[in-house]
C-alpha cells in the first residue's frame, strides 16, 4: 500500500484523536464524581448537615472572634490583610449585610447593626455545584457542598453562581500568609476556590465542626432530617430566618434572632 | 496556501513584527500572572471576573456576527457578497481564538483547563460554552478554507462543504446564546438575570461583529489590490443599523423593567453604571461615553444619506464598535457584581498588567486576522474578475 505523506499525516491526526476519545470514555468511574467521603469509622452520618446561629448569645466581639479563629486556624485560612484578596470561610457582617431588603430605617438600630456570623449555607440546591464545568464542587452524600480543590481549575463560575458571597479565591499563594500552620489539614495553591467544609475532616473523626465546639452553645449543629436532631428542635422552638431563601437555593444554616422586647411578648 | 502569508511588502512585515512585539509583551507580562497569580489583576473576592471575561463575551458576539454574511449569500442567493463572505468566516476564525485565549489568561489553573473535557459537566453552561466554541472555530476553519481552495483552483467546493455552511449558521446563533446563559441564570445576580440577554447579545454581535468588518474591507481595499466591492459594503451597513437599533432598543427594554419596577436589586447596578452608588462611580464617565457614541452611530447610520458617504460610515462603525466594546466587553460584566451579594459597592477598575496581557491578546487575534486575510487576499488578487462559482 502505497500513501503519500499528506494522508499519512491525515491518518496520524485522526488516530491521536481516537485514541484520546477513547481514553477518556474509558474511565467512567473517574468522570463520575470526584471522591466523596474519609470513610472512617467514626464517621458522623446524616442526609443534610445544617446548622442554627443562635445570635442571642453573641454579646462580645470575642464571641465572634472565638468561633472565627477556631475555623481560619485549624484550616489554614490567610490572612492576607486587605479586602481585594481576602480569603474568608466564616465571618460576621451586621444584620442589614447579610440580609440585604429585610432591614428597615425605623427597626431597632442595635438589631441593623447586630452582627451576623456568614459561611457557606451548604444549600441544599446550591448554584455553584450546578455551574461548575468540572464538578470540582459537588454536593455530597451527607449535603455538604464539598469542592475538590486538586480538580478546580479556577474559573470562578462558582463565585458569580453563589447568592451569598461564600467562596474565596487564592488570588496570591496564601502560604506566607498562614501565621502557625495546622500541619493536619492542607494548605491550598494559588489559584483555586475555597471554602467552609462543615469540618468534613473533623466529622470523619466523629467531632463537631471547630466553630460549634468553640462557640458555647451559639452554633448548633446537626441532620435536619433527622426528626430527634437538636437543630430539628431548636427549629421547632424558635422563629428563624435564612439568607435570600426566595431564591430557592435552600439554604442549611438557619439564624434565630435577638428581637428586643420579645421576652415581653412571650 | 499558507504560503501566501509568508510573502509580503516591507509595510506587511513591520505590521506583522508589531503584532508579534505586543504579543511579546503580553505573553512576558502573563507569565508573571502565571506565577504570581491573578492578583496582578484588579480582580477581587467581590469582582472575580473582569476585563478578561468581558472581552471574551464581546468577542464571542464578532465571532457569531459572521452568520450575517453566510446567511444572505447562501439562504438567499446574495451574490454580491460572494466576495466578501470569507472575510466574515476568517474573522469569525480570529474572534473565537481570541476568545480561548482569553478564557486561558483568566484561569487561576490554567494548566487544569482539559479537565472540563475530562469530566464532562452537561449541568454546567460553561461545559456547552466550550463545546459550541471549539466546535465553531473547527466549523469555520473548515469552511473558510474549502471554499478558498475551490476559488483559488476555479472550481465549486467540495459537496460536503455546504452542509457545513448550513450548520454553521444556527451553530453561531447557539455559541452567542449560550455565552448569555451563562450569565443569564444565576440567582441573585439581578443585572445578568434577565430573559432577554440572549436576544440583546445577538443584536450587539450583528450589530458591532460587521460595524467591524466594514472598517475592515475598507482597510483591505486601501491597502491591497483586492477591492470587496461598494454595494456589498453598504448592504452590511444596513445590516449594522438594523442590529444597532435592536440592540438599543433590547437594552431600554432592560432600564425600563429595572427603573419602573423600583425593585431596589434591580435598579442599583444601573445605578452604579450610569449614576454612579453610594459615592463610587468609576464606571459612569465610560457607559456614558458608550452611551453617546451609540446615539452618535445610530444619527450617523439610519439616515441613507449619510450612511452611503464610506466616509461617515466608517466613522460611524468605529464610533459603534467602540461603544459596544465598552458596554458588553466591560460594563455588562461589572453590573452583576455591583453591588456585591452584601450590597456593599467594591469597585473594580483593571491594573496595567491586566491591560498589557488584554492587549496581547487581541494582538495574537489581529495576528491571525493578518495571515488569513493576507492568504485571502492573495487568492482574491490571482483570481481578479473570475465569477466565483459556489
Amino acid at each position: 500500500m502505497s500513501m503519500d505523506r499528506r494522508d499519512f499525516l491525515k491518518l496520524a491526526g485522526l488516530s491521536t484523536v481516537g485514541i484520546g476519545a477513547g481514553w477518556v470514555l474509558s474511565r467512567p468511574g473517574d468522570i463520575l464524581e470526584a471522591s466523596q467521603f474519609l470513610q472512617t469509622k467514626e464517621l458522623l452520618h446524616a442526609k443534610q448537615w445544617a446548622m442554627v446561629v443562635d445570635i442571642r448569645k453573641f454579646k462580645t466581639a470575642e464571641d465572634y472572634k472565638k468561633v472565627i479563629d477556631a475555623c481560619h486556624r485549624v484550616h489554614n485560612v490567610p490572612d492576607l490583610g486587605n479586602p481585594k484578596d481576602e480569603v474568608k470561610w466564616i465571618w460576621s457582617d451586621s444584620f442589614e449585610h447579610a440580609f440585604p431588603g429585610q432591614e428597615s430605617e425605623y427597626m431597632p438600630q442595635e438589631m441593623k447593626h447586630k452582627q451576623f456570623v456568614l459561611l457557606c449555607n451548604h444549600c441544599e440546591n446550591p448554584p455553584c455545584v450546578r455551574v461548575c464545568p468540572t464538578k470540582a464542587t459537588f454536593k455530597r452524600k451527607d449535603g455538604i457542598t464539598m469542592q475538590d480543590l486538586h480538580r478546580c481549575i479556577g474559573c470562578r463560575y462558582c463565585m458569580a453562581a453563589c447568592p451569598f458571597g461564600a467562596r474565596s479565591f487564592n488570588y496570591r499563594d496564601p502560604r506566607p500568609f498562614v501565621k502557625e500552620p495546622n500541619a493536619e489539614y492542607p494548605t491550598r495553591m494559588i489559584g483555586v476556590v475555597e471554602k467552609c467544609t462543615f469540618c468534613e475532616e473533623r466529622l470523619a473523626k466523629g467531632l463537631m465542626p471547630a466553630c460549634v465546639e468553640s462557640s458555647n452553645g451559639a452554633l448548633i449543629f446537626g441532620d435536619i432530617t433527622d426528626l430527634n436532631s437538636e437543630v430539628r428542635k431548636v427549629l421547632a422552638d424558635n422563629y428563624t430566618i435564612r439568607r435570600k431563601s426566595e431564591l430557592g437555593t435552600r439554604p442549611s444554616v438557619y439564624y434565630i434572632l435577638d428581637i428586643p422586647g420579645g421576652d415581653r411578648n412571650a | 496556501m499558507l504560503e501566501k502569508a509568508l510573502v509580503g511588502t516591507k509595510r506587511y512585515w513591520t505590521w506583522v513584527f508589531f503584532l508579534f512585539a505586543v504579543i511579546g509583551i503580553g505573553f512576558i507580562t502573563y507569565l508573571q500572572q502565571f506565577k504570581l497569580g491573578l492578583g496582578i489583576t484588579g480582580l477581587s473576592r467581590d469582582v472575580s471576573w473582569g476585563l478578561y471575561i468581558g472581552q471574551f463575551t464581546f468577542l464571542v458576539g464578532v465571532a457569531a456576527s459572521a452568520v450575517m454574511l453566510v446567511i444572505p449569500y447562501y439562504l438567499h442567493d446574495f451574490k454580491k457578497f460572494g466576495k466578501i463572505v470569507i472575510l466574515g468566516e476568517f474573522l469569525a476564525v480570529s474572534a473565537v481564538t481570541m476568545c480561548i485565549l482569553f478564557i486561558f489568561v483568566d484561569m487561576g489553573q490554567p494548566m487544569r483547563i482539559m479537565n472540563v473535557m475530562l469530566h464532562p459537566t452537561p449541568n454546567s453552561i460553561m461545559f456547552w460554552d466550550s463545546v459550541v466554541l471549539g466546535g465553531y472555530l473547527v466549523l469555520n476553519i473548515i469552511i473558510g478554507w474549502a471554499t478558498l481552495h475551490a476559488d483559488k483552483k476555479g472550481v465549486s467546493p467540495a459537496p460536503w462543504v455546504k452542509p457545513l455552511i448550513y450548520l454553521s449558521i444556527p451553530w453561531a446563533v447557539s455559541i452567542h446564546t449560550v455565552t448569555a446563559f451563562l450569565y443569564a441564570g444565576l440567582p441573585g445576580r439581578h443585572f445578568w438575570l434577565s430573559a432577554v440577554m440572549a436576544a440583546r447579545f445577538l443584536a450587539s454581535a450583528f450589530a458591532g461583529g460587521p460595524a467591524l468588518l466594514i472598517i475592515l474591507a475598507l482597510i483591505v481595499r486601501k491597502f491591497t489590490k483586492f477591492d470587496p466591492g461598494k454595494e456589498p459594503i453598504q448592504a452590511i451597513g444596513k445590516i449594522v443599523t438594523y442590529a444597532m437599533v435592536a440592540n438599543v432598543f433590547l437594552l431600554l427594554l432592560e432600564v425600563f423593567t429595572a427603573v419602573y419596577s423600583n425593585i431596589p436589586g434591580h435598579m442599583h447596578p444601573f445605578k452604579y453604571l450610569y449614576l454612579g452608588l453610594e459615592g463610587h462611580g468609576k464606571l459612569v464617565p465610560l457607559m456614558w461615553t458608550s452611551s453617546i457614541l451609540a446615539i452618535v452611530s445610530l444619527i450617523l447610520l439610519i439616515f441613507p444619506v449619510l450612511r452611503k458617504d464610506e466616509n461617515i460610515l466608517a466613522l460611524a462603525c468605529i464610533a459603534l464598535f467602540t461603544s459596544l466594546w465598552i458596554d458588553k466587553g466591560f460594563g455588562l460584566v461589572i453590573g452583576g457584581f455591583v453591588p456585591n451579594p452584601f450590597e456593599r459597592v467594591m469597585e473594580y477598575w483593571p491594573t496595567l498588567p491586566e491591560a498589557l496581557i488584554t492587549i496581547g491578546v487581541w494582538a495574537i487575534g489581529f495576528l491571525v486576522l493578518t495571515v488569513l486575510y493576507k492568504v485571502a487576499v492573495s487568492v482574491r488578487e490571482e483570481t481578479e474578475g473570475v465569477e466565483l462559482e459556489h
